[in-house]
């Protein structure tokens, strides 16, 4: 006799033969008969109908059939809520059972059913319940007020509960503190402001006492907790670090990786000098590695997290490199981890063991894998400056294995390698172009030009080479087509006698056959280039170029330092902080890692500050992109070239004289005249700030007509965005918006390939043209765009009403944030309404519409408000005087079509004003009103 | 480089859809429902501790299920618009959960498999079947194991208390005399400070055993050199000791552990200041240390494989030939010893002759399976023969690995043993005893 019995009813009336067994006299058919409903629960079967006939079964001595009452009650009680009511007597009077069982399960039952008619019946029972003999009883209740406050935290502040929690931290049973701290943590959350876990050395010491009694989830609930919490120095940080290690050796994987958040963070505020500072990160790695003997799931989870921990503190598991090392069998989202982090760990002592597995798995089975691991010899090449040669050399070898995805990775991080060691291993080239015809993806093919390109004088059949490319230019992706323009432009200059006809035909094919943007730009800026002045061209194109770096993506220092704050969470496994997910910012505390401070008076305070990263070691050391750098757009960015030219020889003389007639026959024979003014900008200054003048030039005029500008504000923090920040403010001129934005870059690295998207809004603000970032912005410089906008992009009503929802991407990432824009941006210029038609409409609107709003400490009088307000499109259309007081009546109109009107009473002696709206959308008046208060008051 | 279509109204929405799955992260904690699912992808049993989820949202997981091409290769973690699904595969079984508030995914999981060991503890097994079979246990079962998300009993000692594992004896009695299986009054041990013990255990034969297994895992290259070696261990007990018995189990050589868990029931102050163990045990079977003997330690290879598996270029057929020796067995027999070979794809079929045992091939998954039995020194096992590849396929790039399993009783490979075990608190003598076996873990050998 098995459940699965309670599976097979007939088909036929099988809800109505259910209410009959339910209402069976007999106590064991009625038994019976639950089972069979909750069994059709389990597979998700609608068994709601029986609502009623179930709840009757609930009067019972028989625990079973309670419990399984019960069950069927949280799962349906929010489709029945009258009914639901039935039930509550039950529960009340189970809450006063003498069995602490039933009372337990009563109240636990009861926080379940998310109804409010029911909740209202809670609150006595949950009080007696908190307070209960029994400490079983008093660690459900603990839970229950969590539930509650997700269902009615009004009510639950009102009632008291919260500070009954409270109290219940200091309870003598560690299962009830560690119950109300983790009900405690759910409730901050959803209000951070609230100071709910005040934590304060006693409380912490209890939390601490409690860790070593409660289980292990309790320990988990505790741990995080002491997470959030900053001790006062070094020595208080310590003493907990010490109560915390224990945890360390704990079978439970998540008290483990919690105990290594609260170390990890505390341990910034330790001196490094510290001997314990030492034991504890001698402490840190063997944890971590036995981590990595568990279940896959577990493991994965785990090594996100380490990941994070040796970019921190790389030195805790440098020892362990050999944990890492990938078993065949291994799932391969384990394997993809344990790559990266061998690759961050990978030193000139242990480049040797690396390298040799790495060649290993380039011969596995799984493609991604495989390509990870070509990728990672070449991070080894770079980050290891010892190794390079044994990195090339092992993949010269794969190469020779002619398997096509393997080539083509090692190419792509052949190219890297060049970057990074200029003019040392150009002997492979010719092996690579052995390759070339077997290249079939866009990044190798990109690779591959580069390199021809840039060694262009040592391959005796470069033309050849890039000329094969040129036949089916339009076919190749924009990535290699940007490559191809450039390599042939650097060939023309290495060797101008042999190329020029290649170099007219690239230059046609740019920016005569091409849609590209992108692409049009690059080729008329090389053409002018080339044809006034090539010394400054060769100058440009061949400018010796920045290194790149070793750290290819390691995280943002303050990203990772706030991350480490997230050990075990989500956000470590994303490697994302919450804050990114969080709209405005609203509702997320940043976490922070604790400065150092020293209880004694140490030398070592200065030294705190920098622990992420170290800076770059040199200002022109660039991290390497996703794509190949345009040589040209790094033109602001190289070192200055200064002094004489590179050579005066006949060659260069012989390039003049091309240019002087070829060039420039090409140019007149084509009817071409490129516009005069960009040039001597582009060449001047960097291309970016240049246009952005021209920006300027054109919003500067219209701000002095156009209505209300806010300064910028910050919309988007550095701390959130991988260093990008973005301050910013709306304008309207002449009929136009536009967004002004100000860019800075607070990282380390250059950003490039911004762009900007709105998500649908209220009004349907849209961007009418593309970002305009046309210099990639090197760390520190800032730029400023003014951004237009249209408004027929797709609406969606938003909450509250002017909020926009903005994401911009660059070369890093892409980042989300959401502004309020003020609503005057979109009053129109032809918003003034006739007289009649005003009067008509004011009686039309009804009178529920009307809003009624005081600006107040606004001393102006009629006319200084009506002018100020119509340089902001809103129209004075009639104004009266009654008894002494000035009424002006108004309107205006958003680009919607939306008429608003308005009603201000201005008593003389009174700075308050009365603004009266009407409007058919009486959602917008809110907003109108606020749009009054800036105009006015500014 | 990414153009603009690629972040495009996609990329936004999705955003959106994460606004808003936090704005639940912040309502609701920790595991919201579970869905049981099989290796043919139905759904067979769901449980919703809050609202019900419907079923679609494993829509997404299949997806991913379909991408992974092997069931283990599904991610642990996957991201859905409006959820967070955290998975563990078991027993050809998925459970998934879905997740609603940002919560440490290692709770989950460890919860994930604490659920599973329950229903193996319970019924014997954790498949579909016995699922299926006892689904108002399993249900009730998961309803004490979790409370809005927070675990409330998970210790098998205290479950037994409050809902009684099924029997047959226990269901013809129960259909009898209508009696349940649900426990009636609180278990005492919920609330004692030794949680995982509860009071009255009685025995008429008191019996303390340890079981030490240690685990090799092992990365050998094609040389035969070490790569990477560690030893896993574990002592596992089984206590049936009436009262409250307080035992000290003491090692020759404890200073053999180093990185060392610990089930919640073992004073750590003890071993940290004495290096012994010093607890009062669950009652019946439990894990009483894991502990790790690291590669820096020298761990002893006790197999030795040679291998020579060649393709020929151009032609449909390779040679395929191993053989395996015994290395440092410390004087043991080694026994159980398996070899399995994921042969690259092209490979039709093998003609082999085993010296010993028996092999198998399957042209499905293209796993070479050989049960070889002892190792008898005299004559070494090996196994010969002929591959038969695909005709006109290039010959294969990868070299398969060798994956060993293998048994040593009577040791611990790491020299771990057991000095002795006293009792304390309790007047009677209990019978003692302690297992030593020592196996393959994940035990490779590249070719």
């Amino acid at each position: 006799m098995t459940d699965s019995k309670y599976f097979t009813t007939t088909k036929k009336g099988e809800i109505f033969e259910l209410k009959a067994e339910l209402n069976s006299d007999k106590k064991e058919k009625k038994k019976e008969a639950v089972k069979k409903v909750i069994a059709s629960m389990t597979v998700g079967k609608d068994v709601s109908a029986l609502f009623p006939d179930v709840v009757n079964c609930m009067q019972t001595d028989n625990l079973e059939l309670k419990k399984l009452v019960y069950l069927y009650l949280m799962n349906y009680a929010k489709s029945q809520p009258d009914m639901a009511i039935m039930a509550v007597n039950t529960f009340v009077k189970d809450c006063e059972d003498p069995n602490p069982l039933i009372r337990a399960l009563a109240v636990r039952t009861m926080g379940c059913i998310r109804v409010d008619k029911i909740t209202e019946y809670l609150c006595e029972p949950l009080r007696k319940c908190l307070k209960d003999e029994d400490p079983y009883v008093r660690k459900t209740a603990a839970v229950c007020v969590a539930k509650l406050h997700d269902i009615n935290a009004q009510l639950v502040e009102d009632q008291g509960f919260l500070d009954t929690l409270k109290d219940l931290i200091s309870d003598s049973n560690p299962m009830v503190v560690a119950n109300a701290v983790a009900a405690l943590s759910e409730i901050a959350e959803s209000h951070p402001s609230s100071n709910l876990l005040d934590l304060n050395p006693q409380s912490i010491n209890k939390l601490l006492t409690a860790l070593n009694e409660c289980t292990e989830w309790g320990q988990i609930f505790i741990l995080d907790c002491l997470a959030n919490y900053t001790p006062k120095d070094d020595r208080e940080a310590q003493s907990i670090c010490e109560r915390v290690t224990p945890r360390l050796s704990h079978a439970n994987s998540a008290v483990v990786l919690s105990a290594v958040k609260v170390l990890m963070k505390f341990m910034e505020m330790l001196s490094k000098d510290l001997d314990y500072y030492g034991t504890l990160l001698k402490k840190l790695a063997p944890p971590l590695v036995t981590l990595l003997s568990a279940e896959p799931e577990l493991q994965y989870v785990a090594l996100r997290n380490i990941n994070l921990i040796v970019q921190k503190r790389p030195e805790i598991l440098k020892h362990e490199m050999k944990v890492f090392f990938v078993k065949y069998n291994d799932p391969i989202y384990v394997k993809l981890e344990k790559l990266d982090i061998m690759i961050r760990l990978a030193s000139q002592a242990n480049i040797a063991q690396v390298l040799a597995e790495l060649k290993e798995y380039a011969t596995e089975v799984d493609v991604d894998f495989v390509r990870k691991a070509v990728r990672a010899i070449g991070r080894c090449a770079i980050k290891v400056e010892q190794s390079a040669e044994r990195c090339v050399s092992t993949l010269l070898d794969l190469i020779q294995t002619k398997v096509n995805y393997v080539v083509q990775e090692a190419i792509v991080v052949i190219k890297d390698i060049f970057r990074k060691y200029p003019n040392k291993y150009e002997s492979v080239i010719a092996t690579l172009c052995e390759n070339l015809d077997s290249l079939d993806e866009p990044e190798a093919r990109a690779a591959m030009i580069w390199i021809v390109g840039e060694y262009a004088e040592r391959i005796d059949n470069a033309d050849e080479l890039l000329e094969s490319f040129l036949e089916g230019f339009h076919d190749e992706s924009t990535q290699v087509q940007l490559q191809l323009l450039t390599a042939i432009v650097k060939l023309f200059l290495k060797k101008p006698t042999e190329t020029q006809e290649l170099v007219q035909q690239v230059l046609s094919l740019a920016t005569q056959d091409s849609d590209n943007p992108d692409l049009r730009d690059r080729g008329y800026i090389y053409w002018r280039l080339l044809s006034t002045d090539p010394v400054a061209a060769k100058e440009v194109v061949l400018a010796e170029k920045p290194l790149i770096s070793e750290e290819t993506d390691l995280i943002e220092p303050t990203l990772l330092d706030e991350l480490i704050c997230y050990i075990g969470t989500l956000a470590s496994v994303y490697h994302k902080p919450p804050s990114a997910f969080v709209e405005g910012g609203r509702g997320v505390v940043h976490k922070c890692l604790p400065p150092r401070t020293a209880s004694n008076e140490s030398a070592e305070s200065p030294e705190a500050a920098p622990t992420g990263a170290p800076p770059a070691e040199q200002p022109d050391v660039i991290p390497p992109q996703g794509d190949l750098l345009g040589d040209l757009l790094n033109l602001d960015l190289g070192p200055p070239v200064s002094g004489p030219p590179l050579a005066t020889s006949s060659a260069q003389m012989g390039a003049v004289d091309l240019l002087g007639g070829g060039l420039d026959s090409l140019i007149g024979s084509t009817n071409f005249t490129p516009p005069a003014a960009a040039v001597p900008a582009s060449l001047g200054a960097p291309i970016g700030s240049g246009l952005s003048d021209l920006f300027d030039l054109t919003s500067g005029v219209g701000t002095l007509s156009g209505s209300y500008v806010a300064p910028k504000a910050v919309w988007l923090p550095a701390m959130k965005a991988k260093g990008l920040e973005i301050s910013g403010t709306f304008t309207r001129q002449v009929g136009s918006i536009s967004m002004d934005l100000q860019l800075t870059n607070k990282a380390l690295q250059v950003m490039t390939d911004f762009a900007i998207q709105f998500n649908r809004n209220s009004f349907g603000l849209a961007p009418a043209a593309p970002l305009q970032v046309h210099a990639p912005l090197s760390p520190n410089q800032t730029v400023e765009i003014s951004l237009p906008l249209n408004t027929v992009g797709s609406v969606m009503k938003m909450e509250p009403l002017n909020n926009l929802q903005v994401a911009v991407k660059n070369n890093i990432d892409v980042f989300y944030f959401s502004t309020l824009y003020p609503l005057h941006i979109l009053f129109v210029e032809d918003g003034k309404m006739d007289r009649q038609m005003f009067l008509a409409t004011w009686k039309d609107i009804p009178s529920e519409n009307e809003a009624q709003f005081q600006i107040r400490d606004c001393p102006l009088n009629a006319e200084a408000v009506s002018s100020k307000l119509q340089s902001s499109n809103i129209f004075t259309i009639a104004k009266r005087n009654v008894e002494g007081q000035d009424m002006l009546y108004q309107s205006l109109k958003l680009t919607n079509g939306i008429w608003v009107l308005a009603e201000l009473r201005i008593q003389p002696g009174n700075p308050s004003l009365t603004l009266s709206l009407k409007c058919r959308a009486p959602e917008v008046s809110q907003h109108v009103y606020q749009a009054y208060e800036t105009i006015l008051k500014n | 480089m990414k153009s603009l279509s690629d972040f495009g109204f996609r990329v936004i929405q999705e955003y959106f859809l994460m606004c808003n799955k936090y704005k639940l992260f912040f309502s609701q904690k920790m595991i919201h429902s579970l869905f049981l699912i099989n290796c043919s992808g139905d759904i067979f049993l769901e449980k919703h501790w809050k609202s019900v989820v419907s079923q679609s949202v494993c829509d997404y997981f299949f997806e991913a299920q379909e991408k992974a091409a092997d069931v283990e290769n599904v991610p642990p973690v996957i991201s859905t618009p409006h959820h967070y699904l955290i998975s563990i595969y078991r027993d050809k079984l998925f459970f998934v959960s879905v997740i609603q508030t940002e919560v440490p995914p290692l709770f989950v999981i460890e919860f994930l498999h604490r659920v599973a060991d329950t229903f193996q503890d319970y019924f014997g097994e954790c498949s579909e079947a016995a699922i299926k079979d006892n689904v108002v246990i399993v249900y009730e079962l998961l309803e004490e194991m979790l409370d809005n998300g927070f675990p409330l009993a998970t210790e098998s000692n205290i479950l037994k208390e409050l809902i009684k594992p099924p029997t047959i004896l226990r269901s013809v009695v129960n259909s009898i005399t209508g009696s349940s299986n649900v426990g009636d009054t609180l278990p005492t041990g919920q609330l004692s400070n030794i949680p995982w013990r509860r009071a009255g255990v009685k025995y008429t034969n008191n019996e303390a055993y340890f079981d030490v297994v240690e685990e090799i895992d092992a990365i050998i290259d094609k040389s035969g050199s070490t790569v990477f070696a560690e030893i896993q261990g574990v002592i596992d007990a089984c206590i049936k000791l009436s009262g409250m018995p307080d035992l000290s189990l003491s090692f020759m050589n404890p200073r053999l552990l180093d990185d060392v868990s610990f089930h919640p029931c073992i004073r750590f102050k003890r071993w940290e200041s004495e290096r012994v163990l010093s607890f009062i045990p669950p009652d019946g079977n439990f894990r009483l240390i894991s502990y790790r003997v690291s590669s820096q330690n020298l761990v002893a290879i006790p197999v030795y494989v040679k291998h020579s598996i060649s393709f020929k270029e151009n032609s449909s057929c390779g040679r395929f030939d191993i053989t395996i020796g015994p290395k440092q067995n410390m004087g043991k027999t080694i026994e159980g010893i398996t070899v399995t070979v994921h042969m690259p794809k092209v490979v039709l079929n093998m003609n082999l002759t085993p010296t010993q045992g028996s092999y198998t091939f399957d042209p499905v998954t293209k796993v070479l399976t050989w049960d070889v039995g002892k190792i008898t020194p005299q004559k070494l096992p090996s196994l010969k023969g002929l591959v038969n590849l695909q005709s006109g396929a290039p010959k294969p790039e990868e070299n398969p690995s060798l994956n060993i399993q293998f048994k040593i009783q009577q040791l611990a490979i790491s020299g771990l043993k057991v000095n002795r075990l006293d009792m304390y608190g309790e007047k009677y003598k209990p019978f003692k005893g302690v297992k030593y076996v020592t196996k393959a873990g994940k035990f490779q050998v590249r070719t």
